[in-house]
Formats: structure tokens, C-alpha cells, sequence
């Protein structure tokens, strides 16, 4: 770099006279670190501002909240590319923070001092329909049984996230596995397999889940197990298409030449390749498989009440509750909004990296 | 036992019986969309022990395919047909099953393969290319597998062995891959070795690395060698003996030294010709074989490079040159009705 920084340079490059950024510590084009601090303290104290003083007043407060996020997006958004250079990607990382604490308290739920979720017996003496409030007891309000959203919401996210990550490794296991063998053997077991996963494809989704929900006991498993019918044509095709670019490559022949068999090569040379495209597609499909559980639930197909689940919890807003509650569908739907949008966010970020197409070696 | 080039001889002649391979009348067939491509056509040539073959052609000639049906790693199965028979130490490649074949490749058979960038799996560390092989031909346990892998770097010429066995392949160069490469392929200490063009994808400088070491290894284990290579030079200093391959026959096999010195089928005098020389004149223009090789779909009823002989007659067209062995010189044939050199022309 020192010898570069030394050569001579023509005159519209003189501007960039300072020494040339080094990784990590950019200087220079970046946003200075006020333009960072001054939206993220006006965000924060404009936060603690509505809380405490818009108390109460329902859709004012919400604006303020929202108004107050914006800044402070904005701020640690400027703060990240001063620190980090102009290639920082806030949303992303927001995402991935969103993710880890809502599968975090998913999983810490029974830990947490969180209100009733489903006993309606021990709610008799609380409020319904409360508003959220931060500074209450029940910081994202009630429903009309007094169970405390905030409580469900986390239980709700149990529900869902088991059922759909379930569902995408159920899929992703036999997708895997069918399309594998199928880029690898070709002729007849592709065929086949071609003719499997078309078949789900033509089906519609919504009436196959459906379908299968007026057979099967909604139970977890049992709704995990038809969900991953909607994720298995795609894995399968996406394995299929990974093997077939992989196995052009020379070091298929070499392990064969060295003696493998058939199913090693398929276990030892092609899946590990196969696995980051599939897994991180894996993640764009988990995205699908939550709106997909929540649509069941929804229709009363899914997740049982009293049992939270997301989809459940935005059926409460029928009958006319939604137009007096709106808060009622609002907690539960934007927070399944936050949760597609991050893992959609997510999946696309880590497709877009290790996606066989783009793979160097 | 050392291979010397004095022995080299009595093992090339498949009379004796002592022959490591023995391809009688190899004929690959691959069936394409645009019909039966006949990608070998009738190859019949031994490897004694210890000895090194080179095979020499131009792209398309064939010359891969031969390698990898004399392997079997292209048997009758699919879309290709193999007539003829592959005797490795006297079995018939062809005529065992695929459980057979698997326990000779890797152990008795190496491949060395021409791009060390594809050879190795992206995702498998250069430990786990080298100890899987070991761990299932020779039964060893994990850390002897290791240790074991270690040695072969060292014996590849890698310096710094443990460390290497931990990276993955992106790691090294492309001299250091096709070392690895080679390592894999020795790690049984095969007694034949195929190098399926092993330094074309290598710069000039690292080439001639790999081809010492290929030479230097040749001697401590006393393999043989088939070297597959479209470069004269490549082949010149290291085979004991040479098979010049056209559109999917063999023209001319001789010992090395016969095929420089005296030529007798004009395909080998034309790529003698073709070979820029020092001592030429600058900006002299290049000899090339004009035309291209025929298509191996319908190939033409007579010597295969007839159309672009300039030595043709008219029965050339007609019938197919068989080898036949150049008078008062042992091991030397070759495929022509009007052969160049001392010959004749």
C-alpha cells in the first residue's frame, strides 16, 4: 500500500490525497459520526418521549413509536457505515438480531416473566382488550379472554417456528436426498423424481394443506409433516440442479477412480457441496412455511386456540373486534411481517453467497 | 524390483507373458445425439512393469478415453460400448463387476487427472482426499491414515506436511493441487499408473516439476506409467516408449529414441515437423498439419489420415493400414502403406 501511496498520480485523483482506506477503518467518504449520534439520541429520547408522555392516546403514540424507529434507523445506519464502511448492511443485521432474540425467548419462553397465555380460569380478573402499553403489565395489551399478547405472541412463535424449521428439514432431508440421487443417477430415478416433485407443484398449496388438515389431527407433527410437502419440490429441484453442475466436475471421477462407491460419492463428494445452496435456500422457504402454518391456523386448520399461534391469534380480530382492536391482528401481524422479512432478508444474503452458480472452485 | 531402461524392453513384449497390461483390440463406442462417436478404435498396446508409456495425439484423438477404458472407468454401460479386453495383470477389466473394479481403482490402478483446480473437492480438506482412500484400501485406522497422509505429502515434494493436510484446497496452488493429486493417486502404490495429461492445466516452470517428480517416484516405487499428452515434449524425456494416436487408432508406437530419430508413419514425421525450433529462423511461419482430424461419427474407410497426408495414394482411401512392425527394430510399428523415413518416400 505505502509503495502505491508514493506513486505519482494525475490530477482528478489528487482529491483522494489522504492515505488509501484501510479495511475496516474507512475514512474520509463515509458519513461523519454526527450524522450518526445526532437521529439515534433525537430517536431515543423522541422513544422514551411517547411512551411516557403520549400515554394512552392510542394511534398518536404508535406514530410517534414508529417515527422515533425511523430516526434511529437512520442514525445507526450512518453510525455503521463511519465504523464499518459503506458496504454496512443495518437491515440485515436488524434481521438477524430479530431472528436470534424471537427463536431465543421462543425457546425461554417457560423462563420468562411473561402474563397468562392460554389458562383463561387464571385471567378472569384481568383487563380485556387492554391497549399496548409499555409501561402496564401487559406491554403489547390483551384479547378479549384477558390473555396477555406478549405471552402468546412468544408461545405463538414456538408454534410456528417449530412447525415450519420443522417442516424445511423434513424437506430439505428427502428433498435433498430424492434430488441428489436424481442429478446424480439421472435416466429413470430423475425422471421419476422430475414427475414428484411436478406433481406437488401442480397441486395448489393452500388446497392441499387444506386437504391434508381435514384428514390428519392438527398436531404439531402432523402439521409439520404436510408443510413440508409444500418445501420438498423445491428442495428437490434445488439439489438436483447442485448435483448436476457438481458432478461435471473432475473430482466426482477422481473419487470414483479412487475406488468409492456409489453412495459414498453421493455422501462424501456431492453433499457437502450440495448442503449451502440447499440450506441457505432453506432459509428463504422457512419464510413461506410460517405464512403457510399461520394461513392454516388461521382458518382453525393449524394450531387449536387455546394454543397460541400467530395465525390464530389474527383470527381473534373477527367479528368486529379488528374495527374497535385493532391492536388485536396489528401485534400478531407485524411481528409475523418482521419474522418473513427477516428470514426472507436472511436467506437471500446467504443464497446469494454460497449459491452453486456463483461458486468459484 | 527398479526399472531400468534395459528391462523396460523384454517387458514391453507381450509374448513373454510378463506384461502388467495387455489392451487387445480396444474399440470405445460413445452414442451421442449426433450418432455413435467411435472414440477408440481397435487400440491394441502393453505396458510391461515399470515401464512408462506415452501416448500422443491431438484433441479428439481419443486419447483420454483410451486412458479411462483402460481404467474401466468407461465400460459397456449407457450410452457406450467397449469391445476388445483390458488384461491387468492378466484379468479382463472389462469382464469383471463393478465391486471388482472397485477394489482395483485407487489400489492398483492410479489416475492422475489433468485440472488439479476440479480433481479436488472444493468442501473436503486435503486430509480427508488422502485418508479415505487409505482408510479403505489398506484398512488403517484414523491416526495411521494420517500419518501415513503426511508421508505421501512429503513424498509429492509438499513441504510443511501436517500443516497442509488441515486446508482445503483453495488454499494451495495449482502445482501444490495436482501434487496433492498425485498423492491421492499413490497412496496404494499402484503398480500402473494413468496421467491423463497431468501438467497441461500447469504453467511451463511447475510443469517440469511435476514431471521430475512423476519420474522421481516412478523409480523409488516401480510403477508404470501411462502418460497421456497432446506434447511431444512433454512425453520426449520421460517414456520408454511412445504410441502416437489419430482419430481413435494408434499410428505409430516405438520406443522413444525411434520415434524422434526415425519416423516412419508421416502423422509422426508431420508433428516432428510441427515443432518450433531454436535454431529456425525468426518469423519463420509455423508448420501445421493442414486440415483437421476426420470425424469420428463416420470415419473414412481407409487410413484415417489420408485427406491430410501428403504422402497419399490412392489405396490409402480404400483400405485401412493395420500395424505392422518396422523390419530389424524391436518394438517399433506402425500403421502406413507408404511409410516416410528409411521406409521409403
Amino acid at each position: 500500500m505505502s509503495e502505491l501511496a508514493e506513486l505519482p498520480k494525475n490530477s482528478t485523483a489528487t482529491a483522494a490525497s489522504t492515505p488509501a482506506p484501510r479495511p475496516g477503518r474507512p475514512r474520509g467518504d463515509g458519513p461523519a459520526l454526527w450524522q450518526g449520534l445526532l437521529p439515534v439520541i433525537t430517536g431515543v429520547a423522541g422513544f422514551v418521549l411517547a411512551i411516557l408522555l403520549l400515554r394512552g392516546t392510542g394511534w398518536a403514540q404508535a406514530g410517534a413509536v414508529l417515527a422515533a424507529f425511523v430516526l434511529v434507523y437512520i442514525g445507526l445506519a450512518n453510525l455503521g457505515r463511519h465504523r464499518f464502511g459503506p458496504s454496512f448492511d443495518l437491515t440485515m443485521w436488524l434481521c438477524l438480531i430479530w431472528v436470534v432474540v424471537l427463536v431465543g425467548a421462543a425457546i425461554l419462553a417457560p423462563l420468562l416473566p411473561l402474563g397468562e397465555h392460554e389458562d383463561i380460569a387464571a385471567t378472569i380478573g384481568n383487563p380485556v382488550m387492554a391497549r399496548p402499553d409499555p409501561l402496564s403489565v401487559y406491554p403489547l395489551g390483551t384479547n378479549n379472554l384477558g390473555l396477555d399478547l406478549l405471552a402468546r405472541l412468544i408461545y405463538g412463535a414456538r408454534a410456528s417456528l417449530v412447525v415450519s424449521v420443522g417442516a424445511v428439514l423434513i424437506g430439505m432431508v428427502i428433498g435433498g436426498a430424492i434430488g441428489i440421487a436424481a442429478g446424480y443417477f439421472r435416466k429413470a430415478t430423475d425422471t421419476v423424481a422430475g414427475i414428484l416433485s411436478n406433481s406437488l407443484l401442480a397441486v395448489p398449496p393452500l388446497i392441499l394443506l387444506i386437504a391434508l388438515a381435514t384428514v390428519l389431527e392438527p398436531s404439531l407433527r402432523n402439521i409439520a409433516f404436510a408443510l413440508s410437502l409444500l418445501a420438498l419440490p423445491s428442495m428437490i429441484r434445488m439439489a438436483r440442479a447442485s448435483t448436476l453442475s457438481f458432478s461435471q466436475r473432475e473430482f466426482v471421477t477422481a473419487g470414483r477412480a479412487m475406488g468409492a462407491s456409489n453412495l459414498r460419492l453421493m455422501a462424501r463428494e456431492l453433499l457437502p457441496n450440495v448442503l449451502l445452496p440447499l440450506a441457505s435456500y432453506a432459509m428463504v422457504i422457512v419464510s413461506v412455511l410460517i405464512v403457510a402454518e399461520a394461513s392454516l391456523s388461521f382458518l382453525g386448520l393449524g394450531i387449536q386456540a387455546p394454543d397460541p399461534s400467530w395465525g390464530n391469534m389474527i383470527a381473534e380480530g373477527e367479528g368486529g373486534a379488528f374495527e374497535q382492536h385493532p391492536h388485536i391482528v396489528l401485534v400478531p401481524g407485524i411481528v409475523l411481517f418482521l419474522t418473513v422479512y427477516s428470514f426472507n432478508v436472511l436467506g437471500e444474503k446467504a443464497r446469494k453467497r454460497f449459491d452453486s452458480r456463483q461458486a468459484k472452485l | 524390483m527398479p526399472p531400468s531402461p534395459a528391462t523396460h524392453a523384454e517387458h514391453a513384449d507381450p509374448a513373454t507373458g510378463s506384461a502388467l497390461l495387455v489392451v487387445d483390440g480396444l474399440r470405445t463406442r460413445i452414442s451421442t445425439t449426433g450418432g455413435v462417436v467411435t472414440a477408440v478404435d481397435g487400440v491394441s498396446l502393453t505396458v510391461g512393469r515399470g515401464e512408462t508409456l506415452g501416448i500422443v495425439g491431438e484433441s479428439g484423438s481419443g486419447k483420454s478415453v483410451l486412458g479411462r477404458t483402460i481404467m474401466g472407468l468407461y465400460t459397456t454401460q449407457g450410452p457406450v460400448t467397449v469391445d476388445g479386453e483390458v488384461l491387468f495383470a492378466g484379468k479382463d477389466i472389462h469382464a469383471m463387476d463393478q465391486r471388482e473394479r472397485r477394489a482395483l481403482w485407487g489400489a492398483e490402478i492410479g489416475m492422475v487427472f489433468q485440472d488439479p483446480m476440479t480433481a479436488l473437492n472444493p468442501v473436503k480438506k486435503v486430509g480427508a482426499h488422502l485418508t479415505e482412500t487409505l482408510r479403505r484400501h489398506q484398512k488403517l485406522g484414523r491416526t495411521a491414515a494420517v500419518d501415513r497422509a503426511a508421508e505421501l505429502l512429503d513424498l509429492v515434494g509438499i513441504p510443511d506436511p501436517r500443516r497442509r493436510l488441515a486446508q482445503y484446497p483453495h488454499e494451495l496452488s495449482g502445482g501444490m493441487r495436482q501434487r496433492v493429486v498425485i498423492a491421492m493417486a499413490l497412496a496404494n502404490e499402484p503398480a500402473l499408473l494413468i496421467a491423463d495429461e497431468p501438467t497441461t492445466a500447469l504453467d511451463v516452470t511447475v510443469q517440469r516439476q511435476i514431471l521430475d517428480l512423476l519420474d522421481t517416484l516412478q523409480s523409488e516405487l516401480g510403477m508404470a506409467i501411462i502418460l497421456i499428452s497432446h506434447n511431444l515434449g512433454v512425453v520426449a524425456g520421460r517414456a520408454d516408449r511412445v504410441a502416437v494416436m489419430y482419430a481413435g487408432r494408434l499410428a505409430e508406437t516405438a520406443p522413444t529414441d525411434a520415434v524422434f530419430d526415425d519416423p516412419w508413419h508421416p502423422y509422426t514425421h508431420a508433428l516432428l515437423g510441427a515443432i518450433p525450433r531454436l535454431e529456425q529462423d525468426p518469423h519463420l511461419r509455423l508448420a501445421a498439419i493442414g486440415g483437421a482430424p476426420p470425424d469420428m461419427v463416420s470415419a473414412p474407410p481407409g487410413c484415417r489420415f489420408a485427406p491430410r497426408c501428403q504422402y497419399a495414394k490412392d489405396d490409402c482411401t480404400t483400405v485401412l493400414p493395420e500395424l505392422e512392425p518396422v523390419p530389424d527394430s524391436a518394438g517399433h510399428e506402425f500403421a502406413c502403406h507408404h511409410p516416410v523415413g528409411q521406409g521409403g518416400n
